[in-house]
């Protein structure tokens, strides 16, 4: 993985030098906390329900075991002893002190990590595939090109004060595991016929208030144009996206409003000046960069492992964690393992301290000392070779984090919700616990099949419920906590929308809602069909039809209709 | 209502300033406003409406608000001792791009200067883009905002001020040479 030169590692030193005197003036009240507000989130610091909350950058999901060992650090350190892993990839901690933070910010510095740019009007944390390098269905590493973006964006001068925030996904695989679609840019890394490298530009994708797909503005940009293209699209944006209204904004409004053609050809007149400047990317650089994601020392495998083979026949636990949790590698005799986040009776994406440093060590004794996080919130350990599987299963057991759960009904993406996070309408949390609750029955679990429940508690989307399966948002309604349902959502490369059932529900109808979303479609389903596949077949009438046939037992009056 | 005599940063030094910064009253027609004598700093749509006789004057400036654009001084740059560009809020990052384009696309090469809501904590954003002048806030020290000129030594990108970008400059060692 990358590793800091000097001017890297200066760089992150300098930060936590500003900072830290940032902080110190809005303690002494040289700064107002207005003045300070667009600072902090520059560093990931928000102002939350009980205490500051943190935000430190994973770029595209990346970690080496030293690193996960010092986020364990700062969990014990100057948190409760846990941090929330999100859905861009990021790891949270929720208890902080303000006046701790620079000291937090000095200790990720010392293992080459950061806050910078994980919140605020700017360019974002840049997320990828979490397979990335080791997919089968992978057609080029974007991970050289994440780490040159993310270079360029840091600290770029011109767009730390953007209308809104902004986000950028690459992929470059078969599967699109980044959900380029719902980003403000979504890049794809392609070959041309002539079998040149470069990217399909997607711009305007997004979540929240109102979910749009992006629209694609290029087909194929040669990869030296990277940067400057990207430049163009954002100086465009900076000039002229919606300053006046929080709400429109996003890039995707701007794209909409001029329609993607205009926007398209305002792009490409800002990118005339730029084209083949000095931010064209160089091969030199390209190398350079590439040369830090090259294969580890895999070794020559035979595909199948008899013991293994032999623990799967008669050991059902095993079987069952080896047929969700462990994917497809493309060298013979490895696997990616994913390490479920996803206990019954834990938020979601939580993790302790104990659990990251254990982690971290078996990340060092079976994955060449790296760990990745996903965007469903969960980690990935993508180097394990065959022969390792039954004891990485068993240590994972024994630290919580082997629930055989992955693509399942209670992998469910949730954000913090209204038990930590200020914007938050309601709690969703107690939600995804009350769903794995009622559905604890494993056998029953993996009859249903995979199967994307996402839960925001709030329109913010942050738990990107529009493209869940099974969408929840909590809503508020007269000073009480109402959840919407919406069906047909989808990721990856069919890319949708879900669409709203109906009336809300309250947080105790939530599990028989569910149930009867779920038994619609173990009745209709045809014999290998997914949930979302009998969704499209068959639209959400019949799944509507069935969920309000009868009302549901609550103890929370009705909402106005 | 025309502001006074004060200090400004330029060149990295404080020093005063002589120009008088005239922001007419919202709604004054631009025709009707009245530009005093001397070295005046005045909005766009004056210079527009009475360019006949302040082209006349030896000194002259011109600002831009955040949503005006610099594409309408195109073939007069030259004529402008100054440029300033408005912040009406610091987290209104418009003149960020406005400067940008004024210098690399638009070429103009004299004193452009940030106005309005400028705070320390922008300043060193604002000098990367092609700002060579500011005026901090009034009531916020000056000597304090210099300090935010300084506050990185590294630069990964290009701008205004550093025309190469990092991975252009040093050779930069890569992964078999630094472990």
């Amino acid at each position: 993985m990358y590793r800091y030169d000097q001017y890297d590692q200066d760089i992150v030193n300098e930060r936590v030098a500003q900072f830290r005197d940032q902080v110190r003036r809005r303690l002494a009240d040289e700064l107002t906390e207005e003045e300070f507000r667009p600072l902090r989130l520059q560093n990931g610091l928000y102002m939350q329900r009980h205490a500051p909350m943190l935000r430190i950058a994973i770029p595209y999901g990346l970690l080496a075991s030293k690193q996960v060992r010092k986020l364990a650090h700062i969990a014990r350190t100057y948190d409760r002893g846990y941090g929330h892993f999100s859905t861009r990839q990021n790891i949270q901690f929720n208890w902080v002190k303000l006046e701790q933070v620079p000291d937090i910010l000095e200790d990720l510095a010392s293992v080459e990590m950061h806050a910078i740019q994980t919140s605020g009007n700017c360019v974002r944390n840049i997320t990828s595939d979490q397979y990335a390098g080791v997919a089968a269905d992978e057609f080029i590493d974007p991970r050289p090109y994440a780490e040159i973006l993310r270079q360029w964006s840091t600290f770029h001068p011109e767009f730390a004060y953007l209308p809104r925030k902004f986000k950028i996904a690459i992929n470059g695989a078969a599967d699109d595991r980044a959900v380029t679609a719902v980003h403000d840019i979504g890049l794809t890394v392609v070959h041309n016929e002539a079998g040149d490298i470069g990217f399909r530009v997607m711009v305007g994708g997004g979540l929240g208030r109102t979910p749009i797909i992006g629209s694609v503005i290029r087909d194929f940009l040669p990869w030296p144009h990277v940067m400057t293209y990207i430049e163009a699209i954002l100086r465009v944006y900076n000039q002229y996206g919606r300053r006046d209204n929080i709400y429109r904004a996003r890039i995707k409004i701007l794209v909409r409003s001029l329609g993607s053609d205009v926007f398209a050809q305002k792009v490409e007149e800002e990118w005339a000046h730029l084209k083949d400047g000095p931010g064209t990317l160089t091969k030199e650089e390209l190398l350079r960069v590439s040369g830090y994601f090259t294969a580890p020392a895999y070794e020559t495998l035979p595909a199948v492992d008899a013991e293994v083979e032999n623990h799967r026949q008669t050991n059902k636990a095993f079987a069952n964690w080896l047929k969700r949790n462990v994917k497809p590698h493309r060298v013979p005799g490895y696997n990616v393992v994913v390490l479920s986040l996803k206990k019954p009776g834990v938020p979601p994406g939580d993790a302790s301290a104990d659990q990251m440093d254990a982690v971290a060590d078996m990340a060092d004794r079976f994955s060449f000392g790296e760990v990745r996080v996903t965007h469903e919130q969960n980690l990935v350990l993508a180097d394990v070779r065959n022969q390792d599987l039954y004891d990485v299963w068993q240590e994972a057991r024994a630290d919580g984090l082997a629930t055989p759960n992955i693509g399942l009904l209670t992998d469910i993406i949730c954000c913090p919700g209204g038990d930590y996070c200020a914007l938050a309408n309601a709690k969703s949390i107690p939600i995804a616990q009350a769903v794995t609750e009622r559905f604890d029955n494993l056998d029953y679990l993996h009859d249903i099949g995979e199967i994307d429940l996402n839960m925001s508690g709030c329109i913010n989307a942050c738990g990107h419920h529009h493209v869940g399966n099974i969408g929840i948002l909590g809503v508020d309604k007269e000073g009480s906590e109402w959840y919407q349902v919406s069906l047909g959502g989808s990721q990856g490369n069919e890319t949708a929308i879900g669409k709203v059932i109906g009336p809300s529900f309250a947080a105790d109808q939530m599990p028989d809602v569910i149930e009867r979303l779920i038994g619609v479609y173990l009745r209709e389903r045809n014999d290998e069909e997914r949930f979302i596949d009998t969704v499209r077949r068959l639209g959400i009438e019949p799944f509507r039809d069935h969920v309000y046939a009868t009302p549901i037992a609550s103890k929370q009056a009705a909402p106005e209709k | 209502m025309p502001e006074t005599i004060t200090r400004i940063i330029k060149n990295k030094a404080i020093v005063d300033d002589d120009w008088l910064l005239l922001r007419p009253e919202s709604g004054t027609a631009p025709e009707s406003v009245a530009v005093p004598e001397g070295k005046v700093i005045v909005p766009l749509k004056v210079w527009q409406a009475q360019k006949e006789s302040l082209q006349q004057r030896k000194a002259i400036g011109v600002w831009l608000a955040s949503d005006e654009r610099p594409e309408e001084l195109k073939n007069e740059l030259s004529r402008f001792q100054v440029i300033a560009v408005d912040f009406p809020r610091f987290a209104d990052g418009r003149g960020y791009s406005l400067a940008f384009t004024l210098r690399n696309h638009l070429g103009y090469a004299g004193e452009l200067r940030a106005i309005g809501d400028v705070l320390r904590d922008q300043l060193f954003y604002m000098q990367r883009v092609g700002f060579d002048a500011f005026a901090p806030r009034p009531d916020r020290s000056i000597e304090d905002a210099l300090k935010g000129l300084s506050d990185f030594s590294v630069k990964y990108q290009a701008s205004w001020d550093e025309k190469i970008p990092l991975f252009r400059r040093p050779p930069r060692l890569g992964a078999t040479q630094s472990n």
